[in-house]
């Protein structure tokens, strides 16, 4: 569908389901998610807050929170399933093969545990390490994320850094079995605005270097912009658009992603602008038929009411799920 | 750290300052102390001459300092039931209540902290529910209720165990003696230590399953699950860890409950402690034996507290300010 | 004002609490056990069988009859047997519920009314009182409660002259478990007028020359009537428990009127001899009667404010 390059991808989602069974009926958070990571790529994963962009996140390194659960589809890691396998198995892959990123350093850290205590932990859960070794590599991976005097710092406690140097711990927790995928769940939106380009720098330098691919999560299309090479936008659950950033920034084919970047929709010329989107993304439980944008949409039209649009190409690597583009194109 | 501990010592000693002075209003002024130990004949003269002679005319603060001086020394005068100085009754009978006090304390901590993690961690289990559901049947079961009914079911139906006394206790030092070292003496503790501990077992078990649950949802336990570490590693060191905090905190001071609640079941198991002398000292108003009991119970009280305190801070880095991070 | 109230009680009882009562099966059930008790208590004179305590109905020979069986010598049987002196055994345990609730209620509604008006006073006053009040309220709370009654109770009785020690007994009961119990209802009602009392009504009313408590009083009863139901609903359970322990202890109610703790404390005796009835019979109407009352309190914690917990 995508394959930005002509290798196997890394990751692969296919057709993703999330369901939350609740006492009033099942409620679907996401929705035939398709989209692919390739080796060393970002991918940015933009949408309002309730898109399902951390349910993603969690469904691909399995730890949805229950009773949340994959209904359908399909995830796949270098080739190989990961979405059915028993816990010890997917356990095994978290942290060695996908690592993660939280968005709060403050809490993302045991406060009981110095910072050498939990990297050695990590290291020597998936690396068949000495003790010793495992705290060169830790010093290493601390000096790496820019922890200045690691080899003194790395015997504090969490509460003895700032927020911003947690960060740059939290990053080195995940990348300390090496991972080859790194899902990062808006790693800056907690921090000071200071530090946050330092972060993003910090995250996408260290995991170029190791060939390491990123799934961005963020609401911050500037962030994007600057880090990623792909972006996907989510809206109710499902992909809207999904391209390279400099096309989708700058022609956005998807009416919610236009607005999203506060542009002009490039299809017609004549359109008001669209600068903010009227009303609010619909609840889980009262996703409209068809489109699930066409309540809130300018260029809505009847078949966006009747017929869920499906994921199709609009330019080379650059899919889009709107009539809107069927007609433009067709 | 030197500081925090001394500011906990002045604290403490600010408590037992307040104890000390209703413990003596209670010494000096519930009862006459003149009446009780002279009878109804004497004379108003010979009243007057005692009164002088046991310092009941100085001025109070006086009195007050008197008091402190010989509670300080272990000196707070005769029974007037027993006619046996308190300190000698109190400490002939220690010995029985923390031995007891010990035992249930222990198994209560290790009970309810096993139950509560398990009942977190197995939350939807048949045997958690099942351990819930008694739970919530032990609170409403009064300890007196428990004592009566484990005697009917082991001591009389089944005849297993022993229902009241220490059995035979053994001499350890000056005046220590201990059931621990005899048969009849560890087979006397078994129903009394559970009459104690159940109550306590359970508060400690909700605490526990609550405390557990609650750090179960926090970010740092999802990161350590997302970095793939073993369940067990999670579980017992990064959860358990976090929970025994607030748990150590309370727990504490349920041993100083635990000592308190003696009380009933000493009355229940005829057991000799210092919790049976007290409910007879109530019964008969021995006043020389409450303020001791209670200036006793209050110190326990204080050097738990201290204990705790230490033991926080021992276990949570956050309160070290020793050094000053780059952080905040 | 009155009526206002009377409405605002009828709205909430109409509303959630009846439509949650009715969907908790746990909750009708202990609502039906405490009722039952309840009557059976408030109507033992005309109930019970016998008069336990009149000793022209009591025939010593009808001692220890086993439930339900024939007496070896009188031929009489009783449904839940008798004790050591003839009584009925189903007429004690009527008459020391009665006992056991009258001690109950009225601890608690004196542990209520005090608690009201200390947490009044430490709310709105603030400063010295407040911190006096409050220091006093963590103290106590730190010793478990059945230590504190009972060293009011010892204190009380130090006081008393002994000739009135037993008349006095049970209202020194009700004072002792009544002190022990305020500081739950003086917390909740301390921190909703703390948030009242600087709310511009109360000022206002200050300039108006009304009495700024009287306002305070009005409008914060109605506030904290929900959180001090389901104290007074938990506490009612302790203070029979409490009461029930210290008269098992032999310090609480007196001989000649024996609660529910009392006659535990008599069929303990019996244990041994094989008389097990004397015991059991009061120790589930004790059981029955706390458990149901926890049940209550507990689900009309849940289901008027979520967040006491």
């Amino acid at each position: 569908m995508t394959g930005g390059k002509m290798q196997e991808p890394l990751l692969t989602v296919r057709d993703l389901i999330v369901e939350f069974p609740t006492r009033r009926g099942t409620l679907r958070a996401l929705d035939q998610v398709s989209f692919d990571i390739a080796p060393g790529e970002v991918l940015g994963m933009v949408g309002e807050s309730g898109a399902g962009k951390s349910l993603t996140g969690a469904a691909i390194i399995g730890l949805l929170e229950p009773p949340g659960r994959i209904a359908g589809g399909e995830i796949r890691l270098r080739g190989e399933r990961i979405d059915n396998l028993p816990p010890e198995a997917m356990r095994r892959i978290r942290g060695r093969r996908i690592g993660m990123v939280f968005q709060d350093p403050l809490t993302s850290l045991n406060p009981l545990y110095t910072v050498a205590q939990q990297l050695i932990q990590t290291i020597r859960t998936h690396m068949d390490v000495s003790e010793s070794e495992a705290r060169k590599r830790a010093v290493g991976l601390l000096d790496r994320v820019g922890i200045p005097a690691a080899a003194r710092r790395i015997d504090d406690y969490p509460h003895h850094f700032s927020g911003g140097m947690r960060q740059r711990v939290v990053i080195a927790l995940a990348l300390a079995a090496e991972p080859e995928l790194v899902i990062a769940d808006e790693p800056t939106t907690a921090l000071d605005v200071s530090v946050q380009a330092q972060i993003i720098d910090v995250l996408k330098e260290i995991c170029a270097e190791r060939g390491a691919s990123v799934m961005l999560i963020t609401h911050d299309m500037g962030v994007i912009a600057e880090t990623a090479d792909r972006v996907a936008v989510l809206y109710a659950g499902r992909v809207a658009e999904i391209g390279p950033v400099r096309d989708v920034i700058q022609h956005a084919r998807h009416p919610y992603t236009a607005g999203l970047m506060g542009a002009i929709p490039t299809l017609e010329q004549d359109s008001d602008r669209l600068v903010q989107i009227p009303g609010a993304m619909p609840r889980l439980n009262a996703i409209p038929t068809g489109c699930a944008f066409n309540p809130r949409c300018a260029h809505v039209f009847d078949r966006c009411r009747a017929e869920r649009p499906i994921l199709q190409r609009a330019a080379p690597n650059h899919h889009v799920a709107c009539w809107l583009t069927e007609e433009g194109s067709a | 750290m030197l500081a925090f501990i001394l500011r906990r010592v002045l604290q403490s000693l600010a408590v037992m300052l307040v104890v000390a002075l209703v413990s003596f209003a209670l010494f000096r002024y519930v009862g006459d102390p003149i009446s009780t130990m002279m009878g109804q004949e004497a004379t108003i003269a010979d009243r007057e001459a005692l009164r002088e002679r046991l310092g009941l005319n100085d001025p109070f603060v006086v009195q007050f300092f008197d008091f402190v001086t010989r509670a300080v020394q272990g000196d707070f005068g005769i029974s007037y039931r027993l006619q046996q100085p308190v300190m000698e009754l109190i400490l002939s009978r220690l010995p029985a209540t923390l031995e007891l006090a010990l035992v249930s304390g222990v198994l209560a901590f290790l009970f309810g902290v096993g139950f509560g993690v398990y009942t977190a961690l197995r939350r939807r289990g048949w045997l958690s529910t099942t351990i819930m559901t008694v739970s919530l049947v032990g609170v409403s079961l009064p300890t007196f209720l428990i004592g009566v009914l484990l005697i009917w079911l082991f001591a009389v139906e089944l005849q297993w165990l022993p229902s009241f006394g220490r059995g035979e206790v053994v001499d350890i030092g000056d005046w220590w003696t201990t059931g621990f070292l005899t048969p009849s003496g560890r087979a006397s503790l078994i129903l009394p230590a559970i009459t104690l501990g159940l109550y306590q077992m359970t508060l400690i078990m909700r605490l526990v399953r609550a405390e557990m649950l609650e750090v179960l949802r926090t970010d740092y336990i999802k990161f350590a699950r997302a970095r793939g570490l073993s369940n067990r590693a999670i579980h017992f060191g990064h959860a358990l860890k976090n929970t025994m905090v607030p748990v150590i905190t309370i727990t504490g001071l349920q041993l100083g409950a635990i000592i308190a609640f003696a009380i009933i079941t000493e009355t229940v198991f005829q057991w000799p402690g210092v919790g049976a002398l007290f409910i007879n000292s109530v019964r008969f108003v021995d006043v020389p034996v409450m303020a001791a009991y209670l200036m006793m119970i209050a110190v326990i009280f204080v050097v738990i507290n201290l204990i705790v305190d230490l033991l926080y801070y021992a276990v949570d880095p956050r309160l070290r300010v020793d050094r000053a991070g780059a952080g905040h | 004002m009155t009526t206002d109230t009377q409405s605002r009680v009828a709205r909430v009882w109409d509303s959630d609490i009846m439509w949650s009562f009715r969907h908790s099966p746990v909750a009708i059930v202990a609502g039906l056990v405490v009722l039952l008790i309840a009557l059976a208590a408030l109507f033992a004179p005309w109930i019970a069988p016998t008069n336990p305590y009149d000793p022209s109905q009591l025939n010593l020979m009808d001692g220890f009859t086993p439930p339900m069986e024939a007496n070896a010598f009188t031929g009489n049987s009783y449904i839940l047997g008798t004790d050591n002196q003839g009584r009925d055994v189903l007429s004690t345990i009527l008459y020391g519920t009665r006992i056991s609730l009258f001690v109950g209620i009225s601890a608690v509604l004196f542990a209520m009314v005090l608690g009201i008006t200390l947490g009044l006073i430490a709310g709105y006053r603030g400063g010295w009182v407040d911190g006096l009040l409050m220091r006093i309220a963590d103290v106590q709370l730190s010793f478990p409660s059945i230590l504190i009654a009972l060293l009011i109770f010892g204190v009380a009785r130090g006081l008393i002259p002994p000739a009135y020690r037993e008349t006095m007994a049970i209202w020194v009961l009700i004072v002792a478990i009544g002190l022990s119990d305020w500081v739950q209802f003086a917390r909740v009602v301390r921190g909703a007028t703390m948030v009242e009392k600087s709310k511009e009504y109360v000022q206002a009313a200050r300039v108006v020359g009304a009495h700024p408590v009287k306002i305070l009083i009005r409008h914060i009863l109605p506030n904290v009537m929900g959180p001090v139901l389901v104290i007074g609903t938990i506490g009612l359970a302790l203070a029979i428990i409490a009461e029930a322990t210290l008269s098992f202890l032999g310090v609480g109610v007196p001989p000649t009127q024996p609660s529910l703790g009392t006659l535990i404390r008599i069929g303990q005796q019996y244990l041994f001899s094989g008389e097990w009835w004397i015991l059991l019979f009061p120790s589930i109407a004790l059981l029955a009667l706390a458990l149901s009352v926890n049940l209550l309190g507990d689900w009309l914690r849940d289901a008027l404010n979520p967040r006491l917990r």
